[in-house]
This record gives structure tokens, C-alpha cells and sequence, in this order.
């Protein structure tokens, strides 16, 4: 076990060194540094002073162990717009992303999993026909679709929630809460459920085709021929065997949940990363797309570490050769 | 069971399942339609002399104000909806099946190589596989689009299949390690049949089947995509048509209460979705052995 998470860990370690080469090429290559920092009109000299300054007269691979070396200070340079330190900027937008993306999580994996199991266990009911018609909606239409249609229903033609924005937002120590008032829940609710329905849809159908696997095997038959009561041979039984690929998936689809977040905070003019990240693409901004970049594929990375691991635990058949 | 039975048994299934016909009627219309659209649309919005910008933001024929030939009313330039949701229909599909035909004739013989061969091969390709699935394909495309600007349907082409094929390579090595333990390809083996012959004779046609039901999801999954990526913004050019900048430019006019400027366009790429969605679903529930058949 020990060496399957030291293997895991060195894997990880490669592919953030992979995707820092990567960042370093994009900072380096696309778009010039130099032009950027020293102003388009400035003089020969200048930039050569820049140049200097910043030590791109170096060789590739001393600027490369240099980007590294302040990388892993947590110093990506300062953004080219604002004139703040990447980093910084990224940061502040954090507790929002977070707070969006958690409770749209919790929000999808409770009603994911427990309508999947009302389903399963009569999938040719009406009303649970309607429920797998209703999931297939929800992997039907795009998660920019929905927020729209949300605040067309609920913020332009009812007036009943905010359209945009955060609302308002309390800070406690370094964190800057909206989960706290009234109005910053009010904001959340339409870009949570627009977040939370691409996954809720595949949770959902994915629990169906559990439960309904594991509702067919022999140890169930037989935990009903026991007797037990339906609460335990469903929930203790059943679910439990199916939650382990459930809970997986839920930790694997972080990558869609972040690029999704880019989606939503992009309609609902949500202040977090995602917002960001799309604005800077559109001014070049390189330094805040690296950090961006870096900054996801380190929590990517170590939430997909956590999950195999922790599936590896779980499940005794899998073998760390 | 002999293959004519297979199909005969297939048919059987797909003409009794109403939601896979209801599907693939869907989709054929839409096909149909992408096909004919410049005999059936009464305008080529993306053809300046045909559009005019005194027809700007027409209301639907039905509601006071609208006109004909402008069915479902106009956009902000003077451009039919229902012409440039057609045209849009175009994008979504050309898109749409040239990563699924790409991206995944790519991965399927990156899933199959790595499967039978093994070794670094394998290593390599299913770290960079998995390091790709981590990160989600809609990501990926994000952010290759991002850095490179989608500058056209072509390049937005190429950054969905970059991302992309890791979801058929995976498929295709789990389907391939499963069927090489079957003792006909140990028999075939032993007659001596070369490499390229197993692969191609044996392995492929056997583990190929799963595949078709990621070909069916990956379809809806790509012009989804497509979609989103072109409503943020990095994906087709303004000056092409698509469902997703449709949507994105009637978002201007969300306050103004225009909404067949969103509604429309948002109802054919869902209706769009949902009929290959239908189908998939039929499809997946056919080749998938475990579960029981419906009474």
C-alpha cells in the first residue's frame, strides 16, 4: 500500500512538472513579456534593460528553473492588466468559486443519489419514468442554457432572485463568506442549481444502473429471503456496494466541475476564478492564466490522488503491483 | 449466435423501443435539414447582400410586428432565426461528426495498440490519457481554445479532438484487455497469425461494440460543447453561424424581453440532443449483456 501511494504521488508530482513546462512555454512564448512589461513605444534600450532585468537574456533552462523555483514560492509575477501579483488575484476570487462549486456538489449528489435509488427500485413506474426523462433533460442541456432559462424564468419575468452577482458577503478572517446573509443565499441559489445540474443528471443515472445491478445479484435475493426489513437490504446492502463508483465518479468529475464554474460565473457574473480566467484569455493576460492553469492542475491532480487512494482502501480487489 | 441473427435481433429491439425511433427520426430531420439548408432557408443570414439591417430584431410572425419570410422573428443584424438556427444546425453537426469520426478513429487505435502491446506504450498513453480524463475534455478544449483563439471551425475541430479521444483510447483498451483472454484469440495465436491480422481480424471487430455507444453519447456531448464553448465566446468565429453565439447574442437582449432570440435557438440544440440522447440510451441498454431485457 505504502508503495502504491508513493507511485501515485511521484506520478503526480511529473504531471504538475509537465504542466508547468507547459505554463512556462505559454508565459515565455505566447505574447511577449518584454513588449508587455516595458510598453509598446519603448526604446531598444529599454527593453533590453527589461530583458535583463527579468533575466529573459538567459538561457531556456535557467528561466525555466527560475519560473519553477518562484512558482513554487507561489510567485507567478504580476498581472499584466492589474499590476497585482497573479497569485493574489486568483486568491481573493477563491471563496467564491468554492462556495459555488460545494454546495452544488451537495446539492447533485444528494438528490442525484437519492432519486436514483427511488428509480431503480421501480424503473417501469410513472412517476419514475418522468424522473429518467427528466435526468435525460438535464444531460441534454448545456449548463450555459439552463443558467440562461433561469434568469429569463426566475430574475427577468418573476423578479424573485438576484440575476448576477454575488450579493452581499461578510469576511471572516482571510475568507469572504456569502453563505452568511440572506441576500449573498438569495444570489447563490440560481448559479448553484445551474451548476449542480449536469451532475445531478449523471449521478442520478448512474445510480440507477448501480442499484439496479446490485438489486439483481444473489446476496440480495438472499438478504430479502432472510427477512430483513427493505430500509437495510436497500440502504446497507445495495447502496452501499454502489456508492463506492458513485462517490468516485463525484470526486473525478472535478475537472468538469471547474470548467463548468467558468461557465456559470461567466453567465451569472459570478466573481470567482472561472470569470477571471475567461477575461484574462481575452487580454492576454499570461501571468493570471498560468497561475490559473497551475493552480487547477494542483488541486485536480491531488483530489485524483485522494480518490485512488481512498478507492484502494476501499476495494481490496484492486491490486498496487 | 450467428451475426444475421444479431441483426435480426437489433432490428427487432430498435423498431419496438419508440424513444431510440423517436431519436433517430429526431436526428435525421436535423441531418436532412443541415443538408438542404440553402434550398429551404429563405435567406443565407451569413450572406451580407441577403440580410438587411432594416429587419433588425423582428418579433415572431405570430406576435404584432412580426413578418414573413421571418418565421421565428429576427436577431440584432436582421438575420433569421429559423435560417441561422439551420445554418447553426450545420456547424453543430459538422463539428459534431468530425470529432466523433477523428477523434475517435484516433483513440480506438491508441486503446487497441495499447491493449494488445502493452509496456511503455501503454504506460505512456494511458497516463497521458488519464492525466486528460482528470482534467475533463470540456476543459481541455476551454483551454486550448482559450491560448489559441478559435479563429475557426476547423480549429475548434482540432482543439474538441485533442481533448477528446482519451474517452475512446480508455474504452477501447478495457474492451481489448477483456477480449484477448478469450481462447480464440490464444487458438488464432497459435495458428501463427501475424500481429496485424489479430489485431484487425480478431480484436477489433470483437472489442469494437462498446465503442458505439460512446460514439452515440460523445456526439451529443461534442455539439454541447461546441455550443459552450462558442456561447463563452473561444469557439466559432462571430462570423459563422452557431447555436451557441446565437444564444450568447441574445443574452444582450435578456432585459428587452426578446426571447425568441434564446428560446429557439436553446430548443433545437436541446431537441437535437436529446433525439441522439434517446438514442444512445437504447443503444447502451441493447449491447449492455448484464441488464434484463423489458418485458
Amino acid at each position: 500500500m505504502a508503495t502504491y501511494i508513493a507511485r501515485r504521488l511521484i506520478q503526480g508530482v511529473i504531471v504538475i512538472l509537465a504542466v508547468s513546462m507547459i505554463c512556462f512555454v505559454i508565459f515565455r512564448y505566447m505574447g511577449d513579456p518584454v513588449v508587455t512589461m516595458a510598453g509598446r513605444y519603448a526604446t531598444f534600450q529599454e527593453r533590453a534593460e527589461v530583458r535583463r532585468a527579468f533575466g529573459l537574456d538567459q538561457p531556456m533552462y535557467i528561466q525555466y528553473v527560475r519560473f519553477l523555483w518562484n512558482a513554487a514560492q507561489g510567485n507567478f509575477g504580476k498581472s499584466y492588466v492589474s499590476r497585482v501579483p497573479a497569485l493574489g488575484l486568483i486568491l481573493e476570487r477563491f471563496p467564491a468559486t468554492f462556495e459555488l462549486a460545494m454546495v452544488a456538489v451537495g446539492l447533485a449528489f444528494s438528490a442525484g443519489v437519492v432519486l436514483g435509488v427511488l428509480v431503480a427500485l421501480k424503473p417501469y413506474a410513472l412517476r419514475n419514468r418522468l424522473i429518467m426523462a427528466g435526468s435525460l433533460g438535464g444531460i441534454s442541456i448545456p449548463t450555459f442554457l439552463i443558467g440562461i432559462l433561469l434568469i429569463m424564468v426566475f430574475a427577468v419575468y418573476l423578479g424573485v432572485l438576484p440575476p448576477f452577482g454575488r450579493g452581499e458577503t461578510v469576511q471572516v478572517g482571510f475568507w469572504r463568506t456569502g453563505l452568511l446573509t440572506v441576500d449573498g443565499i438569495k444570489h447563490l441559489i440560481l448559479p448553484a442549481f445551474t451548476l449542480a445540474m449536469f451532475q445531478l443528471a449523471v449521478l442520478l443515472r448512474l445510480t440507477r444502473a448501480g442499484m439496479r445491478e446490485v438489486l439483481a445479484e444473489e446476496y440480495i435475493k438472499t438478504a430479502w429471503a432472510k427477512g430483513l426489513p427493505p430500509r437495510v437490504v436497500i440502504f446497507k446492502h445495495a447502496l452501499r456496494n454502489v456508492l463506492i463508483p458513485v462517490v468516485t465518479i463525484t470526486g473525478l468529475q472535478f475537472g468538469e466541475l471547474i470548467a463548468y464554474s467558468i461557465v456559470t460565473e461567466t453567465i451569472f457574473q459570478w466573481p470567482g476564478m472561472g470569470n477571471l480566467i475567461l477575461t484574462s484569455f481575452f487580454e492576454t493576460d499570461q501571468p493570471v492564466v498560468v497561475t490559473y492553469i497551475m493552480l487547477v492542475a494542483f488541486i485536480i491532480i491531488t483530489m485524483n490522488i485522494i480518490v485512488d487512494i481512498l478507492y484502494a482502501l476501499i476495494n481490496p480487489k484492486i491490486r498496487y503491483e | 449466435m450467428s451475426k444475421r441473427h444479431i441483426q435480426s435481433r437489433l432490428l427487432a429491439s430498435y423498431v419496438r423501443d419508440p424513444s431510440a425511433v423517436i431519436g433517430s427520426i429526431i436526428l435525421g430531420v436535423f441531418i436532412l435539414a443541415a443538408l438542404l439548408a440553402p434550398w429551404i432557408t429563405p435567406q443565407n443570414p451569413y450572406d451580407l447582400e441577403k440580410v438587411s439591417l432594416e429587419h433588425f430584431l423582428t418579433p415572431p410572425v405570430w406576435m404584432e410586428g412580426g413578418q414573413m419570410p421571418f418565421l421565428l422573428g429576427t436577431d440584432d443584424q436582421g438575420r433569421g432565426i429559423l435560417s441561422t438556427i439551420i445554418y447553426g444546425c450545420r456547424t453543430s453537426l459538422v463539428v459534431g461528426f468530425s470529432v466523433v469520426l477523428i477523434a475517435g478513429t484516433f483513440g480506438v487505435v491508441i486503446g487497441l495498440l495499447a491493449g494488445y502491446y502493452g509496456g511503455w506504450l501503454d504506460a505512456v498513453m494511458m497516463r497521458l490519457a488519464d492525466t486528460l480524463f482528470a482534467f475533463s475534455t470540456t476543459f481541455m478544449a476551454f483551454l486550448f481554445l482559450g491560448l489559441f483563439g478559435g479563429a475557426s471551425i476547423l480549429v475548434v475541430i482540432i482543439a474538441i479532438c485533442m481533448a477528446d479521444w482519451v474517452r475512446y483510447a480508455r474504452t477501447m483498451r478495457g474492451s481489448v484487455l477483456e477480449v484477448k483472454e478469450n481462447a480464440y484469440i490464444m487458438a488464432a495465436k497459435a495458428t501463427g497469425a501475424k500481429d496485424i491480422r489479430l489485431l484487425l481480424r480478431h480484436l477489433l471487430p470483437n472489442a469494437i461494440p462498446p465503442i458505439f455507444v460512446v460514439v452515440a453519447v460523445d456526439l451529443a456531448v461534442v455539439i454541447m460543447l461546441e455550443a459552450t464553448l462558442s456561447f463563452l465566446g473561444v469557439g466559432v468565429p462571430l462570423t459563422e453561424p452557431s447555436l451557441g453565439l446565437m444564444i450568447s447574442i441574445g443574452k444582450n437582449y435578456i432585459y428587452a424581453g426578446l426571447w425568441w432570440m434564446i428560446v429557439f435557438p436553446g430548443a433545437a440544440l436541446v431537441l437535437l440532443v436529446v433525439g441522439i440522447n434517446l438514442f444512445a440510451d437504447w443503444l447502451r441498454e441493447e449491447l449492455n449483456p448484464k441488464l434484463e431485457r423489458r418485458a
